[in-house]
């Protein structure tokens, strides 16, 4: 030490045993960089990459980044296909009907519990067990529940629901599930008055209604989930509070009406936020359980990418429907993380 | 103090190990794929070092007919040894993925399994991932076996730049008959569009389920589709879509869709539920009297235990009689790959007539030569062997010879949508469409 340059600051202190600290900031940003460095590299890089792929003309093995004119082609003949016309189309109703059940069945389950029914804890950890499956497992099992030939169907058959039906002259209560191709409630016309340009969308806008034994499934997976956090949304609830509603006259009804309900929607903002990005990404679920499905009635943004990815190579249409998802979470995702970051500052 | 000066430390150390990773991994991942001939391990031509053989052949038969090939490889070149890189996966979905992937990086496998046509030609051979075994062909005298349209959906500019192992046919028909007999219908050797619609009228009209489908992989409706097509046009016609000389929206074309919209109608209703394979074995229980399946589907009939031409039956997709739809699987040579003389060898290996007799009666297959020993298959190979040696050959769509990859998908696609909403001129145009956007044939 006594020979160097660098030394020669250092020395400048002699004796001195604090000589080796950075500043505090210093040292922040120091053991913070690594990673910074690899979020960089790997999530914003390839985002870029992504991107700059979607803008590019590379439509077979070979990389070709090469940038495809006029600028958004990809993205033009993206929106003009039928099929991610219905992607589009799919996830909203899925979203829609997913988080409406999950948040209905999950504070209703929560409910439940809270009001400290006997052998609370085992039917807590029966209704999160869903939660602990993949979505592959909980795909192949409804898959069979909803086949029209040997699932549901059968059981309307054994409770002799049909045979009254029959009886009475109607035709049997035999729904196609997941290999129903109908849409219902369609709102093409009403659409194409409020926007320009949707008269000429091929898709039909309206309830696919495949796409309900789905939300179903997707909602007996998470809805326990989403209880646990509203169970422990419950507990930091006082029962001072609840005494006081009590002692002011409300129902048991009111109670968690006017009060609970009203106390916990920090919760309800969190869950609604997480079961967002989950039905805008989900795949795994769809793909094992119904596929594209008939018409596309099932199909959904992942499984368009994986196909036009990985079957069609086609990467810059995949990379273009990668980044329309992205945007839409992002449309979800950061406005709730700004809210938060505002809160902690 | 002390503590902190620790905590410093192992920040530096993350850093820096952090900075060395980053620097060493682009130099270390193209070393990979070039640095491995240099490493030894192709020494003299076939005399040692690895051979690695990329497929998705996992399941059983499938599994049994690769080890054939292997075993017929290791005898031959006993030092030499074989890395089995398979991926499983229905249909190479999940393998393709992986194969891109590596291709892209540099780390070439030896040989992988190819379709011939357009997956050869356009996925391999057009970005310079395989290379020319033209040499081999004429100095193994396959130039004489291998029947000249089969080597044309593996040759370009002149050069051919694949050893196809074994061939399936598209194009079967197979009947219960047993529920045929029972309707008193009996199906003769070949059957025309409108024998089918008669005897599928009879059917509905009996009650029973014309045609079985199983199409929740898509590409089982796609191949309805094609054999339809391939039925309705004829093979000429139908060569004359992938040249460009014949358009998607052409008036056979449309009647073909025509006829296959009809052919829906008479499709179980759960079809969109099941795979293809369970669309069989709906057959085999009686839930439907026909299917339309390439010959992998004969290997359901035998593992059930059923008896040719007694409790089941087969024929020519309707109006296709005289054609064969090939769908094949054969090897190249990984252009710039570890060890290319193993890789060349194993090429003349599964080439040779006692490989591939070894390989295709496990496999469900027959040879890609006309010259194997026909007393090593049973009566439904022996059809198809006649149909393979005189009938006109024509590449599959739907098994990526016929077209591009993004076409395939874009078939795929406006099938889907055709299924549910029967428009036939939304259907040609989404096909000149995906003709155009992909750019074949013109």
């Amino acid at each position: 030490m006594t020979a160097s340059t660098d030394s020669a600051a250092l020395r400048a202190r002699p004796g001195d045993r604090r000589r080796w600290h950075l500043s505090e900031q210093a040292q922040t940003i120091l053991l913070l960089l690594p990673s910074i460095l690899a979020l960089a590299v790997f999530i914003y890089v390839f985002i870029s990459f992504t991107f700059w792929v979607s803008l590019s003309n590379w439509r077979t093995l070979k990389i070709d980044l090469s940038l495809r004119e006029p600028l958004f082609a990809t993205y033009v003949e993206m929106f003009n296909m039928v099929r991610w016309q219905a992607d589009l189309r799919n996830t909203f109703v899925f979203t829609i009907f997913f988080i409406a059940f999950a948040v209905t069945l999950g504070l209703t389950l929560a409910i439940l519990l809270d009001r400290h029914l006997a052998g609370h804890s085992v039917f807590r950890n029966i209704f999160l067990f869903p939660y602990a499956l993949s979505f592959v497992v909980t795909g192949v099992v409804w898959r069979w529940i909803f086949n029209p030939e040997t699932g549901l169907n059968l059981l309307f058959e054994v409770l002799g629901i049909n045979y009254l039906l029959a009886q009475a002259g109607m035709p049997p209560l035999k729904p196609g599930w997941i290999t129903d191709p109908t849409v219902v409630a369609q709102v093409n016309g009403v659409l194409a008055m409020v926007l320009p340009g949707v008269d000429s969308w091929q898709v039909k806008w309206g309830i696919p209604l495949a796409m309900i034994p789905v939300a179903i499934a997707a909602t007996w997976q998470l809805s326990g989930f989403v209880m646990a956090l509203y169970v422990g949304g419950m507990a930091t609830i006082s029962d001072e509070v609840r005494e006081a509603a009590r002692i002011d006259g409300a129902s048991e009804f009111q109670v968690y009406r006017k009060v609970i309900i009203p106390m916990l929607r920090p919760v309800t903002i969190s869950v609604v936020v997480i079961l967002l990005h989950v039905s805008l990404k989900i795949f795994d679920l769809v793909y094992t359980m119904a596929g594209v499905g008939p018409g596309f009635a099932t199909d959904v943004p992942a499984i368009f990418v994986f196909e036009q990815m990985f079957k069609a190579t086609r990467y810059n249409l995949g990379s273009a429907a990668a980044i329309i998802m992205l945007v839409l979470v992002a449309l979800v995702i950061v406005p709730y993380l700004a809210s938060t970051l505002r809160e902690d500052t | 103090m002390v503590s902190k000066r620790i905590l410093l430390a192992l920040g530096f150390v993350l850093v820096l190990a952090l900075a060395v990773a980053g620097c060493a991994a682009p130099v270390a991942a193209p070393s990979g794929g070039e640095a491995a001939p240099a490493g030894g391990e192709a020494a003299a031509p076939g005399a040692g070092g690895k051979l690695e053989v990329f497929s998705w052949w996992t399941s059983g038969g499938e599994a049994a007919a690769l080890q054939a090939l292997f075993d017929a490889y290791s005898a031959q070149y006993p030092d030499v040894e074989i890395v089995n890189a398979t991926v499983a996966g229905g249909g190479g979905s999940a393998a393709r993925g992986v194969l891109q992937t590596r291709l892209a990086g540099g780390d070439v496998p030896d040989t992988w399994q190819v379709h011939p046509g357009f997956e050869l030609l356009g996925q391999y051979v057009d970005p310079g991932y395989v290379a020319s075994v033209t040499d081999l062909y004429e100095a193994e005298g396959w130039n004489d076996v291998v029947p000249e349209a089969l080597r044309t959906l593996m040759t370009k500019d002149g050069e051919i730049y694949q050893v196809t192992v074994g061939v399936h046919r598209g194009n079967g028909f197979w009947y219960n008959k047993q529920l045929l007999a029972d309707n008193g219908i009996e199906v003769g050797d070949t059957l025309s569009v409108d024998e089918f619609v008669a005897i599928a009228d009879q059917l509905q009209a009996a009650g029973v389920t014309p045609l079985c489908v199983g199409d929740s992989g898509i590409w089982a409706t796609a191949q309805l589709f094609e054999n339809t097509l391939l039925g309705t046009i004829g093979p000429e016609a139908y060569l004359g879509l992938w040249d460009g000389s014949v358009p998607f929206d052409d008036p056979g074309v449309k009647q073909a869709m025509e006829t296959y919209g009809k052919m829906l109608d008479y499709q179980n209703e759960d079809h969109s539920a099941l795979s293809w394979d369970q669309a069989v074995k709906k057959l085999m229980e009686g839930g439907c009297a026909f299917n339309s399946m390439g010959d992998w589907a004969y290997g359901e009939f035998v593992n059930a235990g059923l008896t040719d031409n007694e409790e089941f039956g087969w024929v020519s997709h309707p109006g296709t009689a005289g054609s064969f739809m090939i769908v094949a699987d054969g090897f190249p040579i990984g252009n710039g790959s570890a060890n290319p003389d193993n890789a060349r060898n194993w090429l003349k290996v599964i080439g040779s007539k006692e490989a591939q007799e070894a390989f295709n009666p496990l496999k469900g297959s027959i040879c890609a030569r006309t010259d194997c020993d026909r007393a090593k298959f049973g009566v439904y190979h022996n059809w198809s062997m006649d149909s393979f040696a005189n009938d006109a050959l024509v590449p599959s769509v739907v098994h990526g010879s016929a077209a591009p990859a993004d076409f395939q998908q874009g078939l795929n696609d406006a099938v889907t949508v055709f299924v549910v909403d029967k428009n036939v001129d939304a259907f040609a145009n989404a096909l000149v469409a995906a003709a155009q956007s992909s750019g074949f044939g013109q």
